[in-house]
């Protein structure tokens, strides 16, 4: 009994290269949005302007909460001086937030911001080269 | 107080960091080799080495003694130099690392196209670089003459002269791995003796802040306690970003990306260090209110709480690191100030680098001599309050606003580092000043920063003809991920 040609493991398949007959066509079809931005033309420039603005909206939005959180506190306690006094486990409340627990928020708010600001940067990426 | 062990610690420091010197030597012979070998220091490491470099004298002894002068207020000075990185991390870290400017001069020119834009921002970091020296000189000599009894210019020769040294062999040049090495250093020297501290404190029934004590209430002590918090606040959160220093370590990393999280790495390094001198404020509050107004509380507490001669090995500890503070802050300031001088200002060679390292060290020892002593973390204060007002405008504006012009830059950095300028001169020439002028020139950045940041966007907005040609084309290179493929241009920083 012989086994047919594909089950027969002796003899070396030989090796072709696999294409697809479209590839050269669809390359020619449309450029890359890099060669828009090398060439400066209107469609690179509208591209690299929602990066900039995407990142920009978002290191403002991390500067918004950080402003509200870090001059809002001295007008806290400036509005409601019965805050300036208050204890958490005995330590004065101003000196629980300042000398201790905003700077695991800096840490936490900075965290935040790279996942983001990356996730960002991959969705365009992702978007300029696709073809 | 028995002074070998102090003494001990001093000599010691030097002698590492003249050691470390001569052996650099052969490790990094150029700035270039440097900086190709260090793309491959991870983030902690080079996180570590900005820590080592930017904790200096003012963090290390002056938080703490201001804090214990004028009380809760104080705690925003720490808070704002932690806070300042997560500015710096959102609004410059990766694109000016993808900038690939050197220095601050690097990238006015690679932004702007433009040598007076350039020229300017040199002089302004010699002159932040010279005001951050002088105090730290001068700490130098209060922690010798408190250790040794030694006259207190004593110690600022030594700094600046061992620097001098190091920076002109070439050894200190950047090593990242002994900035590095300082950090731990100076996290080590100020937390072995805390944690001592803190048990010799339990031990006598662990005393707390005393209900109706108005030291720990915050907007008390000085005069105009509101305006100044604000202002200290905007100095240090904004004033981070353009302090020389610190931006040419963000240039050894690879790409934005590991600039960002180098910048992550930074903010929890300052963060642990930056819980302990609130710590050694409170305690000589109860235990040392009489050293209120001097910066010796975190040499002189160990020795009172603790006694004897673990007292005074842990004394000699903490001397040792505030040594290293001032050394290694120094070291980085004086080779920043020296590059821009020998390049800029002296135009480049080898021997120009020599006279501009002596200048960078002799003037701020100069001043630092014949200035009043005044704390050392309100001199640095004031220093960060220039950069704040002239090169935060320039790097924001320069990174996110397209339409940024040279004439608006110049103009801004003029009038902005000019107004800011004239209020340190002011207040330590002939201050402190009494009333509201007085508080407006001790803490300057809330009304300069904004004048700096309106002058550079309406001159731009008046010059529209004058925006850079290739604007475009930088903005793909500050903004794009490395991993793309595009063009970015052909700048590259000029070599020192």
């Amino acid at each position: 009994m012989s086994f047919p040609d594909f089950l027969r493991t002796d003899r070396t398949p030989k090796r072709v290269a696999v294409t697809s007959p479209r590839t050269a066509a669809a390359r020619r079809a449309r450029h890359p949005v890099t060669r828009e931005i090398d060439e400066q033309t209107m469609v690179g420039e509208v591209y690299m302007s929602s990066l900039i603005r995407t990142q920009f909206r978002l290191a403002l939005f991390v500067c918004t909460v950080l402003a509200c959180v870090v001059c809002g506190l001295p007008l806290l306690f400036l509005l409601m001086p019965e805050l300036r006094d208050l204890r958490l486990l005995g330590i004065p409340l101003p000196w629980v937030v300042l000398a201790g627990l905003i700077y695991p928020a800096f840490i936490v708010g900075a965290w935040l911001y790279i996942r983001q600001a990356e996730r960002n940067e991959r969705h365009f990426a992702e978007l300029v080269e696709r073809r | 107080m028995n002074t070998g062990y102090g003494v001990a610690g001093v000599v010691l420091v030097m002698l590492a960091a003249i050691l470390i010197g001569a052996y650099g030597i052969r490790v990094a012979r150029t700035t270039s080799d440097f900086y190709v070998a260090s793309r491959t220091v991870s983030p902690l490491w080079n996180a570590s080495a900005i820590g080592g470099e930017y904790l200096s004298a003012a963090s290390f002894l002056g938080i703490a003694g201001l804090i214990l002068t004028y009380g809760a207020d104080m705690l925003w000075l720490p808070v704002g130099w932690t806070g300042g990185y997560l500015v710096l991390l959102v609004l410059v870290s990766a694109p000016l690392r993808r900038s690939g400017a050197y220095t601050l001069p690097d990238f006015a020119e690679a932004r702007l196209e433009s040598m007076v834009v350039r020229r300017l921002s040199s002089v302004l970091v010699v002159l932040i670089g010279w005001l951050y020296l002088m105090p730290q000189f001068q700490s130098a000599g209060v922690v010798l003459s408190t250790v040794t009894g030694a006259p207190s210019w004593a110690g600022g020769l030594l700094v600046a002269g061992v620097v001098a040294m190091n920076v002109l062999s070439g050894g200190m040049r950047s090593i990242t791995f002994v900035q590095a090495f300082q950090y731990w250093l100076k996290l080590t020297a100020l937390a072995v003796p805390l944690v001592f501290m803190l048990l010799a404190w339990h031990s006598r029934g662990a005393p707390g802040i005393a209900p109706g004590d108005m030291w720990a209430v915050p907007l008390h002590g000085r005069e105009h306690p509101v305006y100044s918090t604000y202002s200290l606040i905007l100095a240090t959160f904004l004033g981070t970003m353009g302090l020389p220093h610190v931006l040419v370590r963000f240039y050894t990393n690879p790409d934005g990306r590991a600039a960002r999280r180098t910048t992550l790495v930074v903010l929890s390094l300052l963060g642990a260090f930056y819980l302990m001198p609130a710590l050694y404020g409170y305690l000589g509050h109860l235990y040392l209110p009489g050293l209120a107004g001097t910066d010796q509380v975190v040499l002189t507490l160990p020795g009172v709480l603790i006694g004897g001669i673990p007292g005074e090995l842990l004394t000699a500890l903490v001397t040792a690191g505030a040594f290293a503070a001032f050394m290694s802050t120094s070291s980085g300031l004086t080779v920043s100030v020296a590059g821009v001088i020998a390049q800029d200002i002296l135009r480049g060679s080898v021997r120009s680098f020599r006279w501009a390292t002596l200048m960078a060290v002799a003037v701020p020892f100069t001043l630092a001599t014949g200035a009043r002593l005044l704390p050392v973390a309100d001199v640095v204060g004031l220093a960060f309050a220039v950069a704040a007002s002239s090169f935060c405008p320039l790097l924001v504006l320069g990174i996110w606003w397209r339409r940024l012009t040279t004439v608006g830059a110049v103009a801004g950095l003029v009038v902005g580092g000019g107004l800011a300028c004239a209020a340190v001169l002011v207040t330590i020439i002939s201050g402190p000043h009494d009333g509201w002028a007085g508080a407006l020139l001790a803490q300057p950045a809330a009304w300069t920063v904004p004048v700096s940041f309106a002058v550079m966007v309406v001159m731009s907005l008046l010059t529209p003809g004058r925006i850079p040609r290739d604007v475009a084309r930088t903005m793909v290179r500050l903004h794009t991920p490395e991993t793309l493929d595009v063009d970015r241009g052909d700048w590259r920083p000029r070599q020192a």
